[in-house]
């Protein structure tokens, strides 16, 4: 952190977006994260993303339970909506502000701990009902604020701060989510934000739920020697299989699609996602082979990172499914929302 | 590109723009922050160490500093920089106690110097702790040079000038009042180990055209004018005045002219505005008073009725300009006729030395000009040094001064037997301005304050006398705000590449976006590929050493670095610091000698 905030005075050259907005206009509040937490750099990456696709600030909801990555949300789009909510049960906000108002976009920060430990069972079912929102969790493998505990995500025979050896098996937040069905897994770096906006990007776009995995050094507690989350370690066994670029729409047109290396997959806005494979044997539209890969490629000890499985889920999509009307219920008249005495006991009449 | 050498002391001087803009190369910052810390007599020093005249420069120096002031380049206006020097002469305590001793033993060595000006004035500072003899010939009663008799007291009242001359002279310096040199070779003969001509420019430029002659009782020279005026020897003017020229002098000569008397003053400019020698804002000052000024008038003549001054005739003048704004032709379209009681030529000056007889060995050009060397400011004749306006024309006082600065080293060097071309190049010392985990010996917080303005004295009062000074500078309360409005350029971020973990925390929090890590790339390729392209050329680029896991280096545009040490704040392993940059301009004292 610092102690003075960051001055308003900006670069006069700074490029404006659709809305006539810099990316100064997408800051939020002084972060209180130690200096050099990765997720400063993933916020960072969060301002570039929306002010890249010209967000509209007030259409955006920002999510959140407890720990290090659950206060980041104050930290970006400062004139957008959110609900820091308790610890590991970010998931069923998410649920319920998305099933009263699916005009919004969602994207809800976590971290290993909220999100593999105290509210694992939230996330599994997140997962399950293809919420429409963009799932970060900032991944540092320790517990940050408590003082750098081995969290669930820690590797095999990693080593804490003072030494001591984790000897519990981690869960990857990628092959559970590819094992519950989710249609868009990423996993990307802190460091690495030519591939982190895109996915942003792509995700917060993507119709269902999506996620991105974001290793995310916890510089006080596991930047040391002999732990796998480090920035050393971590830059070291980085290998990127699949680059995502976030088509908008009317890009379409005129970028080059020559290349045959190209995958597209359609979004339901007409946006598109294009995906770049940097490795000839890997589809990353097949779940199957796709999380036989990373699983393979993770046993060898390496981060395999981009887009790892994309494919379209529209069909079970949160509202699909539910059949929720497209009216935000804010915007649904009172008589209607409240259909009064008589309308109540019509209602339970039909379950007599 | 290869990574910037940051030994190189030029690197980081160049990024504290006044400091390397100013001529004499004055501490800046670091005054500014003396008086902000209410420390005005320090911050006098540091002034006074460069500059020699803080009090007289902090209301009339030229002020090149102000225009490069990053400040300006981040939102409109600079650093009032001058008006704080002020500040400081205006509120110091006693200082003399605290300048470099003269000792009591001499070191046998005497020197002359002509003309009592800021140039002589300054060897004279320079030499006199050294334990140098110095000699000045001054052909006036009091000393000052153009600084008394050229600009006018309402800019420049004289009990500033005398409290600054005051305190060189009194360091022993034999001050030889209306005594005029009228021949080099007779001063030569008096045996003095150098001699250093400091005697400036003080010939205006005469304008020869149809009438002059027979109307010379009404057409005044403006530097001469202007030193009647401070002798007292003028003290009225017709009403109705023409000026010609738009230089400084003259706008120092229409102000004064509004306080003889005249109704109706008229700047007559040749060219249009953005062509104009004068300073902004001493133009605004002039307009300020109701100062006319007429451009695209070149004068023809001066027409006379009954041998009397009736006015002068102009050519009305066209130009057409060039997409760079260069004057690419010009065409008389018409004349006019401009009444006038009294005419003033402010056109320029230069240099005449009738008095230095040409077999001495001292060699003069085809323009009449003494040679001399630019770095040295020795002439042909190994003991004789020129400097200020007597070396290479009228400039300024700032330039003056660091030209006697510079020609004091090598009077020092000489007169000791050593080689003047052998000279010691500046160095910089940098110290770390951390003093806890977020804790910085300086104000880093960025201050949105808009400049402020110096109050004036209202305009109906400045003119019941000539040497009411209109400016009243800033009180200690205006100069705290004015104070925070400095970037302190001077505070270096400093990188280290074998410190940096890339983890991209500094180029996040960077307010103005000036950091990136990038493939190493040729300049114009790498100003293209930053964060936000680098188009300011004037501005030098930091690439540090590759870093170490990815090879890429660390990128700085210095051009609107603010200074805030966000970058330091949070850098988790300190690859950044900020340290606080001490360019060592050696003067004579510092220089010494080996003998």
């Amino acid at each position: 952190m610092t102690f003075i905030p960051k001055p308003k005075v900006s670069h006069p050259g700074l490029p404006r977006n659709e809305l006539g907005l810099t990316r100064r206009d997408y800051e939020g509040a002084l972060s209180t994260l130690c200096a050099g937490c990765g997720h400063d750099s993933i916020t960072a990456a969060i301002t570039e993303a929306c002010w890249g696709i010209s967000l509209q600030p007030e259409l955006l909801v920002k999510l959140s339970g407890i720990g290090c990555s659950s206060k980041t949300t104050a930290y970006f789009v400062n004139g957008s909506h959110g609900f820091n909510s308790v610890h590991g049960r970010m998931p069923s906000i998410a649920t319920g502000a998305n099933a009263a108002n699916r005009e919004l976009m969602y994207i809800g920060i976590s971290g290993d701990g909220d999100s593999l430990s105290i509210g694992l069972g939230q996330f599994a079912h997140a997962i399950r009902r293809n919420l429409n929102m963009l799932y970060i969790i900032e991944n540092n493998g320790v517990y940050g604020l408590t003082k750098g505990q081995f969290s669930a995500s820690a590797d095999m025979g990693s080593k804490a701060k003072k030494g001591e050896v984790n000897r519990q098996s981690p869960i990857d937040p990628v092959l559970l989510a590819m094992n519950l069905g989710a249609g868009f897994v990423a996993r990307s770096f802190s460091g690495d934000k030519a591939q982190l906006v895109p996915l942003i990007q792509a995700g917060l776009r993507y119709p269902g739920f999506a996620l991105i995995d974001v290793i995310s050094p916890c510089v006080t507690f596991n930047d040391h020697e002999g732990s796998t989350r480090s920035y050393a370690f971590t830059r070291e066994h980085y290998s990127a299989a699949i680059a995502a670029d976030y088509v908008p729409r009317q890009a379409q047109i005129t970028a080059d699609y020559a290349e045959g290396e190209r995958i597209f997959v359609e979004l339901h806005d007409g946006n598109q996602v294009a995906l770049r494979k940097l490795n000839a044997e890997y589809d990353p539209t097949d779940a199957h082979a796709a999380y036989g890969h990373v699983q393979q490629r993770l046993a060898a000890g390496e981060f395999l990172t981009g887009l790892l499985h994309c494919r379209a889920t529209e069909e079970t999509e949160f509202h699909a499914l539910n059949r929720t009307p497209e009216q935000p219920l804010n915007a649904v008249p009172f008589d209607k929302l409240c259909p009064k005495r008589e309308g109540l006991s019509r209602l339970l009449a039909r379950f007599a | 590109m290869s990574s910037t050498n940051t030994a190189d002391a030029n690197y980081f001087h160049k990024v504290v723009d006044c400091q390397w803009a100013c001529p004499a190369h004055t501490d800046v910052p670091e005054y500014i922050r003396l008086i902000a810390q209410g420390r005005f007599t320090e911050a006098y020093l540091v002034n006074r160490r460069s500059n020699v005249f803080p009090g007289i420069l902090g209301r009339v120096c030229d002020r090149p500093c102000e225009p490069a002031c990053r400040r300006g380049r981040i939102e409109d206006k600079p650093v009032a920089i001058c008006r704080l020097k002020r500040v400081a002469a205006d509120n110091k305590d006693e200082y003399r106690s605290a300048l470099p001793p003269v000792p009591a033993q001499k070191n046998g060595y005497r020197v002359a110097c002509i003309g009592a000006g800021c140039a002589s004035l300054t060897v004279a500072n320079d030499l006199m702790p050294l334990g140098y003899d110095i000699t000045i010939f001054e052909q006036f009663k009091t000393a000052g040079g153009l600084m008394r008799t050229n600009i006018p007291a309402f800019r420049l009242p004289g009990s500033v000038i005398d409290e600054e001359i005051a305190t060189i002279v009194d360091m022993g310096v034999d001050l030889r009042l209306g005594q005029r040199i009228e021949s080099m070779a007779e001063l030569l003969a008096q045996g003095f180990d150098a001699i250093f001509v400091g005697s400036g420019a003080p010939k205006g430029k005469e304008l020869s055209l149809p009438g002059r002659e027979e109307a010379s009782a009404n057409v005044h020279i403006g530097i001469n004018w202007l030193e009647s005026i401070a002798f007292g020897h003028v003290d009225k003017i017709g009403e109705q005045v023409l000026i010609i020229g738009v230089g400084n002098t003259a706008m120092d000569c229409c102000r004064s002219a509004l306080r003889l008397g005249a109704k109706r003053v008229k700047v007559m400019a040749r060219k249009p505005r953005q062509f104009f020698k004068a300073s902004a804002w001493e133009l605004e000052d002039a307009e300020a008073e109701s100062v006319e000024i007429i451009v695209n008038r070149s004068p023809k003549s001066f027409d006379l009725k009954d041998d009397r001054l009736q006015g002068m005739t102009f050519e009305v003048m066209e130009y057409e300009l060039d997409a760079q704004g260069r004057i690419t032709s010009e065409r008389i379209v018409g004349e006019e006729f401009f009444e006038a009681d009294d005419v003033i030529l402010a056109i320029g000056q230069e240099n005449a030395f009738p008095w230095i007889e040409r077999d001495l060995g001292i060699e003069f050009d085809r323009w009449e000009l003494p040679k001399v060397d630019p770095v040295t400011f020795q002439s042909t004749r190994p003991e004789v040094f020129f400097g200020g306006d007597a070396a290479f024309g009228p400039k300024n006082i700032i330039w003056s001064v660091e030209q006697a600065h510079q020609a004091a080293i090598s009077i020092h060097r000489h007169c000791y037997g050593e080689s003047v071309k052998d000279r010691r190049p500046p160095g910089l010392n940098l110290q770390s301005r951390k003093m806890g985990m977020h804790e910085w010996s300086y104000a880093n917080d960025y201050s949105a304050h808009e400049r402020r303005l110096v109050p004036h004295i209202s305009i109906k009062e400045r003119f019941k006398k000539i040497n009411i000074e209109v400016e009243l500078g800033f009180s200690a309360e205006q100069a705290a705000e004015e104070v925070q409005r400095c970037l302190n350029c001077d505070v270096q971020t400093v990188f280290s590449a074998k410190a940096c973990i890339e983890c991209d925390a500094c180029i996040d929090i960077c307010p103005v976006d000036c950091l990136t890590m990038i493939e190493p790339a040729p300049e114009p390729e790498l100003r293209e590929r930053l964060k936000v392209p680098a188009r300011n050329l004037e501005q030098a680029l930091f690439v540090s050493e590759p870093l170490k896991f990815t090879e890429r280096v660390m990128v700085k545009d210095e051009d609107l670095c603010v200074h805030c040490g966000l970058c330091a704040e949070r850098c988790p392993t300190a690859a950044w610091d900020m340290q606080k940059s001490y360019v060592k301009w050696p003067h004579a004292l510092e220089h010494g000698v080996t003998s």
